[in-house]
């Protein structure tokens, strides 16, 4: 069990990179912090495997370095590092049983008969594999076998961290929920470190306590998945998190007449808060980004002189609740409706509330709530990019 | 309910195959079989004899000496190259020029034709010209595959070696590259040894090409003629007469044809009961209980 700090790594898979475009993880510093179940959530090519095979020592990262417990282990081979990793596909060993894939990595490290034994027994017992200990691992389904492979991840229960990458991509839906909350309950029996990688963000919510996003080769953002709900740090994060995504659209700062600056959208001002519009004076950014989710757009019943009228798209039924999309300004934007609201049509009054309208200056957010007063790095580095 | 029409005319696709079958296999086969139940003093004098050449061939001692050396050699040599050529093809790269490199050196030997093989050998075995001759006496080892049985033995077994390990190399080779690198990772996550990385990884999924190879070289070295003709003639003495060679001095030197076909026929059994018993055995030892 361990802390797993990466510093300032990065890593190329080119020989000579020049530029950013050639790194698959860009330089980024981070702690996964001992005892925690993280998710690590991004799409595909964004750099998780990388970041994870980096982590479990099958990749030497060109830059930065990897320590487990504040210690440096660049140099030792996943087989020193004492990790276990499950992988996106099943890995059985065929000719063995299930009892003796399950037992492979304890015996390799010299565990005596009898503690092999119960510790199979135990994880067989978590993943109902204990009837068919006794069989080929050949003979398996992919479900079974990819359950064998998880197996071998956790009968070791003194490892650095369990690391998993994708591991339910070949399980059936019902099984995938299960095992998901058995993993959980592992974690929670066993206080081992977890990092899971997904594409899923449902996947890494019902595992995770904390999510790292990755977008690009970098950790975007790394908070409870509420925080990335809520308050996005990216605007690949609102648009990745939740389903549909956030609504971005840009927006210009303007000088009116009595001097005062304001927020406009074509011919809207769209209201922000007094020290947002300070801060992003002093920023010097004239053009910016913003967000608001579609749970969080406030449509109105009838006609409202405060808020922006815009024209209804059309309206989809999700079942227990709508997805309203509208065009504001000649751009589509989306607002959830709750089951008992009306379905609007033709000209409505939509709404940005303050609070949920976010603030975006080249993709990272502006935070002037009281938290933002700890900016963060991550942010700053990502305005000089 | 009765929705099924009966219709024959799929065995007209399938004649073509049965055609080709005739020619190829069945027809010279059956000639053979009429050849070793007969005795032929010319196309008009000839007399049924039953199974007589089958009870003489199988008592003929001479006979009885070849198919023994002949086990004894295919044996040996699979013992030999099958081993070896796992270990060359885990010792060869996989990437890089220096992949294709080792691929076109290890081919070398399979492109060489048999009697060029065979000719190689016995100059190079030779003591006066050859190398490995001239080496072997500059090391003080009385070495003359001419003249010794064992040391005909000696070389007929290396030459094959040489010319067919590569064989069994590349299919090993072809089998390895197939496994997906995850298996590797996951066995440094599992800290697995080297050893157990081959035994439980490599060697499981290279069963069904080792199959193959034994197979092939099984049917191969039993079928051996060539190499063996030209190097030693079969001698000295008898001692590196294989079966082949066996048939064709009775079969062409002696012009005996009802033994030769009688023996023919029990050569070919022998070859697909072998062949059958170990292919059933490997299949079944790889199934799930």
């Amino acid at each position: 069990m361990a802390s797993i700090t990466l510093n300032a790594l990065a890593h190329t898979y080119t020989d000579n990179p020049t530029k950013p475009e050639d790194y698959a993880i860009r330089e980024m510093s981070h702690v996964w912090e001992q005892g925690g179940a993280f998710a690590l959530l991004g799409p595909s090519g964004c750099g998780k495997s990388t970041l994870l095979n980096i982590i479990s020592g099958l990749l030497e990262p060109s830059h930065g370095e990897v320590l487990f417990d504040g210690k440096r282990v660049n140099e030792l081979k996943p087989e020193e590092r004492n990790i276990a990793q499950v992988f996106q596909f099943p890995v059985v060993y065929d000719t063995m049983t299930v009892f003796d894939n399950l037992a492979f990595p304890l015996r390799n490290i010299g565990v005596p008969e009898y503690k092999v034994k119960s510790k199979v027994y135990e994880v067989a017992e978590i993943l109902e594999l204990s009837d068919q200990l006794k069989r080929k691992a050949k003979g398996l389904s992919a479900d079974q076998k990819q359950k064998v492979s998880m197996g071998r991840g956790l009968v070791r229960d003194d490892v650095s961290a369990i690391l998993f990458d994708e591991p339910l991509t070949v399980i059936d839906p019902q099984l995938k929920w299960k095992l998901r909350r058995k993993l959980k309950q592992i974690h929670e029996q066993f206080n081992i470190t977890m990092v899971y990688v997904t594409h899923d963000q449902l996947e890494a919510s019902t595992f995770a306590d904390k999510i790292a996003v990755m977008y690009n080769g970098k950790i975007v953002q790394f908070g409870t998945p509420r925080e990335l709900f809520e308050k996005p740090a990216h605007t690949f994060v609102g648009y990745f998190i939740g389903s549909p995504g956030m609504n971005f659209f840009e927006a210009e700062l303007k000088s009116q007449d009595d001097k005062k600056e304001v927020l406009m959208f074509g011919d809207y001002e769209i209201s922000i808060s007094d020290a947002m519009l300070t801060r992003l004076k002093a920023m010097g950014a004239n053009k910016v980004t913003l967000g608001i989710r579609p749970e969080f757009v406030h449509v109105w019943d009838g006609k409202n002189n405060d808020a922006f009228p815009v024209e209804v798209d059309y309206v989809e039924d999700l079942g227990t609740y709508k997805i309203l999309s509208f065009l504001f300004q000649g751009q589509v934007m989306k607002a959830r409706l709750s089951e008992d609201q009306k379905v609007p049509s033709g000209q409505i009054y939509v709404s940005f509330p303050e609070q949920w309208t976010k603030v975006y200056v080249d993709e990272y957010l502006v935070d002037v709530s009281d938290q933002a007063h700890s900016e963060d790095p991550k942010k700053e580095t990502g305005h000089a990019n | 309910m009765q929705t099924k029409v009966e219709n024959n005319k799929a065995w007209f696709l399938v004649l073509p195959v049965f055609l080709i079958v005739a020619f190829s296999a069945i027809i010279p086969l059956m000639t053979v079989v009429n050849y070793s139940v007969q005795d032929i003093f010319d196309p008009y004098t000839r007399y049924f004899v039953g199974t007589e050449w089958f009870k003489q061939v199988m008592l003929d001692s001479r006979l009885q000496e070849a198919l023994l050396r002949q086990f004894i050699y295919s044996f040996t040599i699979i013992i030999i190259e099958v081993p070896l050529g796992i270990c060359v093809a885990l010792m060869m790269p996989t990437k890089g020029r220096g992949a294709s490199l080792a691929l076109i050196l290890v081919a070398i030997p399979l492109l060489i034709p048999w009697n060029v093989v065979g000719t190689i050998w016995q100059i190079f075995g030779r003591a006066d010209i050859g190398l490995f001759g001239a080496f072997m006496s500059s090391i003080g080892v009385d070495y003359n595959y001419a003249s010794d049985p064992t040391d005909a033995w000696l070389t007929v077994v290396l030459m094959d070696v040489w010319h067919w390990t590569p064989l069994v190399a590349l299919l090993c080779y072809s089998g390895l590259r197939a496994i997906p690198e995850v298996y590797y990772q996951a066995a440094r996550i599992d800290q697995a040894s080297r050893w157990a990385v081959f035994r439980y990884i490599q060697l499981p999924k290279l069963t069904n090409v080792l199959i193959i190879g034994v197979l092939l070289r099984f049917m191969d070295s039993f079928m051996i003629y060539t190499e063996p003709f030209v190097l030693t003639g079969g001698g000295p003495g008898s001692s590196t007469t294989f079966l082949s060679q066996a048939l064709v001095q009775q079969a062409i030197g002696q012009f005996d044809l009802g033994p030769a076909a009688a023996f023919s026929l029990v050569y070919f059994l022998i070859i697909l009961l072998v062949c059958w018993v170990f292919y059933t055995t490997i299949m079944n030892m790889q199934k799930d209980k």
